[in-house]
């Protein structure tokens, strides 16, 4: 078991005619089952061309129909990737996985409202992806980092999760699946949706939960966490450093009116029982540590 | 992005929102010619900077005769304003703003931003004009009325009960009413035709004869949709910003100076915060944040050193790469020419991760420069606060 996406998961990809969409698409259908997974590609106008053996269509819902995909990963360019969003929420796709990074924020309020009608589970934007060890990824991590196991490992940076899961694999900690949800403000599954679903996957025997500062996703979820989690949670913020009214690189990493700060997160993280390190060093051991 | 007060108001007053009658001046001379065109005996000379807080801080000043905004403007203009949001260094004031000055009856604050939690555009106003928001939502919550918009059109916009509901509770009554839900509105339509990310009217202030006037504007811009807002960007005042940052940003480079002594570059925001973060814990403080993303070329590493180096306080620096897609050996050849072609003269700690690791190493290692090789995070850490310790 896993969350979200397995070896049975059809994928297709948005923008696949792109540079970054080629290139990432190259690799995820390198790993594990991805030669069997990545089944289509949609680029409008571009229909009925080839990349590496992936056919390529116009719409997804064509491509949907055709190829039985359920899951889209989007690579198109910021201006155009809230409609290519759209685009697949209405094509019925279960699981959209958005890359991209600086979609303006009013454009995923639309799009994020426009989503409540539907069933659709969002990844993202401005993420790394999503990856079940040894079955399938869906991203632009590097899938040799990963080891398969039963920790679940949700975050919002994309360098700083593998951080936590090369720590975890060095420790002989596999990952059941690792959840890169994304550093904007307004985007998909929080923090508190991949929880959840952690908490109910039976394969998952703990979770480790990075985060950063800004907004109060954490907070929400440790919450949630102190009234419902069965399994050990290990977390780590970053940006305890941060000064206030700048945003760290991520456009939702920003600490305002006082608000989202680290120390804050951190505080109420430790009041609902998920085990704090400070040390980004040290997420792997202190999980680790915890588990023995 | 930010933009002035006197900016924001010019935007206003396209969305028919009134606003005092004034004019941005450059020098005192066009501040006293500004004032003789307004006419009047009582006018407002405010400085021009994009921090808050400038009235405390002496940026705000009433002159009831036309020597008098002389003298304000002669002691605004090029002053060192330091106020809680500008931070202890304080700005320098280039620009000023002098206008009529308005008679006030009440004061109100009327914002709008993007709520997080709820995804939706958000309303908010209160009777407690003139105070920083942030003061009344910690002392007195329930003074702060909301209301909720996904778009401007009546279906998506805001619910008109809600409205009048919010005007009522702010005690306002007549054709004073009938103004603030227009303001409203028309705030909404101005906020997402210009892709704002925070618009703040503090205070909008009711005159004594029901009108009602915005005393002082503040917007932000979501700078991912610049792109479809040349107009906006050409408001952009390059003296409100770090001159290193805007270096930095031509170089695709993430970066805020800092106080410590350790520089760090990092690829990912996420990583470079928590680089930052384990500095201070091995007892050091970072000198910068510096996200170089996904690629590192020579050149982008070249600039990013450079940039580092221009901190006078500067001991160490670390360099903490996590290669994903990126090769470890590429960036090993890229700091190694870098480091060479500046001459780095100040400890250099890496610590490289990921893919081909262990050839990225081996090329530090045979590149005869005195490159201190990290094996992890922490080691790292420990290795450049050591070697800034070392250098003072």
């Amino acid at each position: 078991m896993s969350i979200l996406i397995d070896k049975n998961t059809r994928v297709l990809t948005q923008g696949i005619t792109g540079k970054t969409g080629q290139f990432h698409t190259h690799h995820s259908a390198a790993y594990a089952n991805g030669k069997r997974a990545y089944v289509a590609g949609v680029t409008p106008g571009k229909g009925g061309q080839e990349f590496e053996g992936i056919p390529v269509f116009n719409t997804v819902i064509e491509a949907r129909k055709e190829t039985g995909a359920n899951v889209s990963v989007i690579y198109v360019p910021p201006p155009f990737a809230a409609a290519a969003i759209d685009e697949a929420v209405n094509a019925g796709i279960e699981l959209v996985i958005c890359i991209t990074e600086g979609i303006p924020v009013l454009d995923m309020v639309r799009t994020r409202y426009k989503m409540k009608n539907f069933s659709t589970l969002l990844i993202g934007p401005n993420c790394p992806g999503v990856i079940t060890p040894d079955e399938i990824k869906i991203g632009i991590m590097p899938g040799h980092i990963h080891k398969k196991g039963s920790i679940g490992v949700v975050s919002r940076s994309g360098t700083l999760t593998y951080e936590a899961v090369d720590q975890l694999t060095k420790l002989g900690l596999g990952q059941s699946s690792c959840i890169g949800i994304g550093g904007d403000p307004v985007n998909g599954m929080k923090h508190l949706d991949v929880m959840k679903q952690f908490n109910d996957d039976p394969e998952t025997e703990a979770v480790v939960m990075v985060g950063e500062i800004g907004g109060s996703d954490e907070e929400e979820c440790a919450i949630w966490v102190k009234e419902n989690m069965t399994k050990p949670v290990v977390g780590f913020i970053a940006g305890i450093t941060a000064p206030a009214g700048r945003r760290m690189g991520h456009a939702g990493a920003i600490i305002s009116g006082g608000k989202g700060t680290a120390a804050e997160k951190i505080r109420i993280m430790e009041e609902c029982g998920i085990t704090v390190t400070k040390n980004p060093a040290e997420m792997g051991i202190t999980l680790k540590k915890l588990l023995s | 992005m930010n933009i002035h007060e006197y900016q924001a108001k010019a935007l206003l007053a396209e969305y028919n929102i009134p606003v005092p009658a004034g004019s941005a001046c450059m020098s005192p001379d066009d501040c006293t010619a500004a004032a003789k065109k307004l006419g009047g005996d009582l006018w407002v000379v405010k400085a021009q900077i994009h921090a808050g807080g400038r009235g405390k801080a002496g940026g705000v000043k009433v002159a009831s005769s036309i020597e008098e905004v002389s003298q304000h403007a002669h002691s605004i203009q090029g002053m060192n304003l330091i106020s809680k949001q500008t931070g202890p260094q304080g700005h320098i004031v280039k620009r000023l703003l002098v206008e009529e000055a308005v008679d006030i009856a009440r004061e109100l604050y009327v914002g709008m931003l993007v709520d997080r939690s709820r995804q939706q555009i958000a309303l908010l106003a209160s009777t407690e004009g003139g105070t920083e928001i942030e003061e009344v939502a910690a002392a007195t919550p329930e003074k702060i009325l909301t209301a909720y918009a996904i778009s401007a059109n009546s279906a998506n916009g805001f619910n008109q009960n809600d409205l009048t509901f919010i005007a009522e509770k702010l005690g306002l009554s007549g054709p004073t009413k009938t103004q603030a839900i227009e303001l409203f509105n028309t705030l909404l339509q101005l906020f997402i035709e210009k892709d704002a990310s925070l618009v703040e009217i503090n205070p909008l202030v009711i005159t004594p004869a029901g009108d009602i006037i915005a005393l002082d504007a503040k917007m932000n811009f979501d700078d991912n949709a610049l792109y479809r807002h040349p107009e906006i960007n050409d408001l952009n005042d390059p003296d409100e910003q770090d001159p290193d940052e805007i270096e930095a940003a031509k170089y695709d480079l993430s970066y805020i100076p800092l106080d410590g002594n350790i520089g760090c570059m990092v690829n990912g925001a996420g990583l470079a915060m928590a680089t930052m973060d384990i500095i201070k814990l091995y007892g050091s403080e970072p000198a910068n944040f510096l996200d170089v993303g996904g690629g590192a070329t020579v050149e982008k590493v070249t600039n990013a050193f450079q940039l580092m180096l221009k901190n006078p306080h500067i001991k160490a620096i670390l360099v903490n790469i996590f290669g994903g897609i990126m090769r470890c050996d590429i960036i090993a050849e890229g700091l190694i020419t870098a480091a060479r072609d500046i001459h780095l003269s100040i400890p250099l700690v890496v610590r490289l991760e990921g893919t081909n690791a262990k050839q990225g190493k081996k090329l530090l290692a045979d590149s005869g420069l005195s490159i201190i090789a990290a094996d992890d995070m922490a080691d790292a850490a420990k290795k450049a606060v050591d070697a800034a310790e070392g250098q003072s």
